[in-house]
């Protein structure tokens, strides 16, 4: 796959924000989009004697998380301050895990973009809890700079997941971005909205090239400004690119140059150097001495085992295995959420056959959910209900062209199938009508039937639109089929 | 009637019994406070007549309503400015904080409150507790109201002088390095520091988070008992808070001490500073202790000789990020931006923001609190944190070992509280180093959490207040201050008011 004259490596550190009710150290509300400074208190404010007291659910969530990555749960996890001044931090620094994160190594399996049916696996250094800045708006019009600071987002707890430079694409990258994101909405813990800033992702880019037998490592570039999915997948293929053509200019080397920051300006493709300054921070980390280390005891654990529910690759796993969906087809519904899949469980409880299930989830179901902006919690047909209509498409009760009228139907009336079909004039024909049709179609079309015996199967086709004409409810399926069988048997 | 040498529990009574009203206490305590504050300058800011007023005709009329209130409901107290409080100013008689105005009470003053006390104002100390003296305070250096040339010590300078004057029959105080026993000592009165975590810090500004404590100053122990009975206990609001049921304090203060072991710390008691008057006030303290049943002990704590340098680097560091938070940007001190100092921003490196932050701190914050922040800054910096930092942080747990040891041996601990009695204004303020090495008795009960009171011991032969201190296992509060309302009654000393008259 790979024809570039180098080898990428990609490490990446996603920040998450955990959808706890309230922030990480006091009790105002993480709600997004209130009026800038409403949700705020003297804790986040930093006011003088405040305290911060450790929010218990952002703890669950995190080890939830760290449980399904497969982490290494610490037994005892405590508070570091890093300490930086930047006015959007209005203590003066935030308050993080330095070196005893409470989620330790782990990894996650991917579905392999360049191969849908195996996975990749990136192997995880950590992951960390720690509260958000706020956000400085900077306001240059009219030439005289003018800066705001909105404190609602401070305090809000974060995980950071930290990755290996594991990743060896830029698409790789993407597709452990797009697991990790699916992972994180199976479990409940973050909303993983990028436009909100729940999800946001920092690369680590440096480049491996192969020169006399040897490896020869580029700088490492810290990529930040990476707000969407397609912006992480193009700032590694650009800096891949602007990588390799600085070592030929320059040559170079990891040696020869400290880890550079540089953000991603969208808009223009590129990424750009940022201050130097800031690279060399000191962040002085030391134990917040205001919080006491947070023992995670067994019963902690198990709480969260219990919740943890199916992962994302479980249910591929389960859709395919046990029953018998295409590796393309389960992930399609897999990576609609965790609802879809319950709604496709619910249609196969209810006895409809799961391939059937899959291709009217795929089409019908999902089409109707994109076109009227609908989630599948809203709707209108329930699984039971779809259920109901594949069943009697499978029994042959109805066709499937009957059968997508009658779905249209039950999308705006809330009706049981013989209602459905009662209201749209769809009658079951039973077999011995059928039996009076197809002798009557063959002594009416003797010709047609010289034509068929002879071996021409198309002149079938004529005959089905004589018995709709006669009976509209005659599944052409079946007349099709009865009138090869008494064709075959004259 | 002298109210000032009341005991505060007795005089609670007489205001519980109707003797005399909450107002008429109230009044006379303001009228001191007017009278002598213009000598001793111990208050930062005061509340008017009529809020005191307000607030005393409230207890009274709960105490005509046959209302059973706290002990201590319609007593004066004056809080030290490090502590939260609404309605003033909480300064921490630094100018960076010189008009904030906090929100919420400190848990500790709304405890104080809540029981019924009359807050009469914030008494001035060291700028944000950093300080043997309160010469650092950003307005105004305190007076000793036994010698005006003196200084009344500090950090809880201005706390000590109000009760030692008569112009509050108590105060609290924050002790992080002894600023509650210190200035005790040097003005004549009971201070005492608690175990850590005993009393919330939640409203307490924070100088070194690890360390701080709430205590309480009074000329009786049995009134150090009953303030700290109200202002003790868990607090949701503070993590460090300890969730343990608080005993009762006052019951016990009678208990003979008969079989107590009372351990002598031999390192202190032959410390070359030790002045001779102090040691000779301790040997008088331990026969006093033994005619009232103790035996004594001679104890060691081999590591004493690294506990001043082990605070001077904890305590900085920890102050260093606790202090980050004044950077002008939210509330506090903002420097006026000059056109000169802004264009002084593209020389430095700084973009204007930043500069603004520096030129800030530089004037809000004083030269004491800026050397410390810088001690800090430096000892948690990468290279630097493994040899001092964290070195500190073992070294502190190998004196919290020696005194965990000798606990094992002996019940409470006699000795000094202070090298000296109090020093001149201006004496040491100009050499930071003799001023910090002064606090080699009092650091010790900080760095290992344990509770330690200091109580007046007689005079000099120059008159100034003698102090010895006691110290004791963690979260025995209840025998500390046994022993020491014991030696009070046995003559250890008698409450004095400082004559300013």
């Amino acid at each position: 796959m790979n024809q570039t004259p180098y080898r990428l490596v990609v490490g990446l550190e996603v920040h998450v924000q955990l959808s706890t009710e309230t922030k990480l150290f006091c009790g105002c509300s993480t709600t997004f989009g209130a009026p800038p400074n409403t949700q705020v208190c003297p804790v986040c404010l930093g006011l003088p004697g405040s305290l911060p007291v450790l929010n218990e659910k952002a703890v669950q969530l995190a080890i939830r998380t760290g449980l399904a990555l497969n982490c290494k749960i610490a037994e005892v996890t405590k508070w570091d301050r890093k300490n930086y001044f930047y006015p959007d931090l209005p203590k003066g620094y935030q308050i993080s895990q330095f070196d005893q994160p409470i989620c330790g190594e782990g990894y996650l399996d991917f579905p392999d973009p360049d191969a849908p049916e195996t996975t990749q696996r990136v192997r995880l250094i950590r992951a960390h809890l720690e509260e958000d800045a706020g956000k400085s708006m900077h306001d240059e019009v009219h030439g005289r700079a003018d800066s705001k600071i909105d404190l609602n987002r401070t305090g809000t707890p974060l995980l950071e997941i930290v990755s290996f430079p594991d990743l060896t694409s830029a698409a790789a990258a993407k597709a452990y971005l797009t697991e990790l994101r699916l992972l994180l909405t199976y479990l409940g813990v973050s909303d993983c909205n990028m436009q909100e800033g729940s999800l946001r992702a920092d690369a680590n880019v440096n480049l491996h090239i192969p020169v006399d037998g040897n490896d020869i490592a580029t700088p490492i570039v810290e990529v930040k400004n990476l707000n969407s999915f397609r912006a992480v997948e193009r700032a590694i293929q650009y800096e891949a690119g602007r990588q390799f053509e600085l070592w030929k200019q320059t040559g170079k080397t990891i040696k020869d140059a400290p880890k550079q920051t540089r953000g991603w300006d969208d808009e223009a493709g590129v990424t750009k150097a940022q201050r130097e300054k800031e690279e060399s921070a000191d962040y002085r980390y030391f134990p917040d001495p205001d919080l006491v280390p947070l023992r995670v005891t067994e019963a902690m654990l198990s709480q969260q085992k219990v919740v943890l529910g199916e992962s994302p690759s479980a249910a591929r796993n389960r859709l395919q295995v046990n029953l018998g969906l295409k590796p393309y087809d389960a992930d399609v519904i897999v990576s609609q959420g965790q609802s879809m899949v319950a709604y496709f469980d619910g249609v196969v409880a209810g006895g409809a056959d799961p391939k059937r299930s899959s291709n009217w989830i795929q089409q019908d179901v999902m089409r109707t959910l994109k076109e009227n902006d609908l989630s599948v919690e809203q709707f209108p047909i329930s699984a039971a209900r779809l259920s109901e209509l594949l069943r009697a498409i499978d029994a042959s009760v109805v066709d499937n062209t009957r059968g997508k009228s009658i779905f249209q139907y039950l999308l705006e009336h809330d009706a049981t199938i013989p209602d459905a079909m009662a209201a749209l004039g769809i009658v079951q024909v039973d077999s011995s009508e059928i039996e009076t049709l197809c002798k009557e179609l063959i002594d009416e079309n003797p010709k047609v039937i010289a034509e068929a015996r002879a071996g021409n199967a198309k002149a079938l086709g004529s005959l089905i639109g004589a018995a709709r004409k006669k009976n509209a409810n005659a599944d052409a399926k079946v007349v099709r089929e009865l009138l090869q069988k008494m064709i075959d048997a004259m | 009637m002298q109210l000032e040498i009341l005991s505060a529990v007795q005089l609670g009574a007489m205001i519980a019994k109707r003797e005399v009203s909450c107002r008429e206490v109230s009044k006379y305590f303001l009228d001191r406070v007017h009278q002598f504050d213009s000598i001793v300058s111990a208050m930062v800011n005061v509340f008017d007549e009529a809020t005191v007023m307000e607030q005393a005709d409230q207890v009274d009329s709960r105490i005509l309503g046959g209302e059973k209130l706290s002990p201590l409901a319609g007593l004066p107290i004056t809080i030290k400015d490090v502590l939260c409080l609404e309605g003033l100013p909480t300064t921490c008689s630094s100018k960076m904080l010189q008009n904030f105005r906090p929100p919420y009470n400190a848990t500790s003053v709304q405890r104080l409150i809540d029981a019924g006390m009359i807050v009469l104002g914030k008494t001035n100390m060291d700028e944000f507790a950093m300080g043997s003296s309160t010469e650092n305070s950003a307005f105004f250096p305190s007076r000793n109201p036994w010698a005006l040339d003196r200084t009344p010590g500090g950090s809880s300078g201005g706390s000590a002088v109000t009760v030692a004057a008569g112009m509050s029959p108590l105060s609290i105080g924050s002790d992080t390095g002894g600023s509650v026993r210190q200035p005790a000592a040097f003005c004549g009165v009971c201070g005492l520091k608690p175990t850590y975590g005993l009393v919330s810090r939640f409203g307490l500004i924070a100088f070194a988070s690890s360390l701080d404590q709430v205590g309480p100053f009074a000329h009786h122990v049995e009134d150090l008992a009953a303030v700290l009975q109200v202002i003790a206990g868990h607090d949701p609001r503070d993590s460090t808070s300890l969730n343990v049921a608080i005993p009762d304090l006052t019951s016990g203060l009678n208990a003979p001490l008969k079989g107590l072991r009372v351990g002598v710390v031999r390192e202190h008691q032959d410390h070359p500073a030790l002045d001779p008057e102090i040691s000779k006030a301790v040997q008088a303290t331990q026969k006093l202790l033994q005619s009232l049943g103790a035996t004594i002990e001679e104890v060691h704590l081999p590591n004493s000789r690294h506990s001043v340098a082990t605070y001077y680097v904890i305590a900085p560091c920890e102050a260093s990020s606790n202090l980050a938070r004044y950077e002008a940007a939210h509330y506090g001190y903002r420097a006026r931006m000059t056109t000169e100092a802004s264009s002084k921003s593209s020389t430095s490196g700084r973009n204007p923001l930043e500069e603004m932050m520096v030129v800030s701190r530089s004037q809000g914050l004083g030269e004491e609190v800026k050397r410390r922040i810088m001690l800090g800054t430096f000892a948690l910096s990468a290279g630097y944190s493994d040899a001092y930092y964290k070195q500190a942080l073992k070294v502190r747990r190998l004196i919290a070992n020696d005194y965990q040891q000798a606990f094992q041996k002996v019940d409470v601990l006699l000795g000094p509280a202070f090298p000296t009695p109090a020093f001149r204004l201006g004496e040491k303020i100009d050499d930071p180093v003799q001023m910090y090495l002064g606090d080699q008795f009092t650091v010790e009960a900080n760095l290992a959490g344990i509770p330690a009171m200091s109580l007046p011991a007689g005079f000099t032969r120059d008159g100034l207040p003698l102090a010895i201190q006691l110290q004791a296992p963690q979260l025995q509060e209840a025998r500390l201050l046994n022993v020491g309302h014991q030696l009070q009654r046995a003559g250890l000393f008698e409450p004095k008011i400082a004559g300013l008259v």
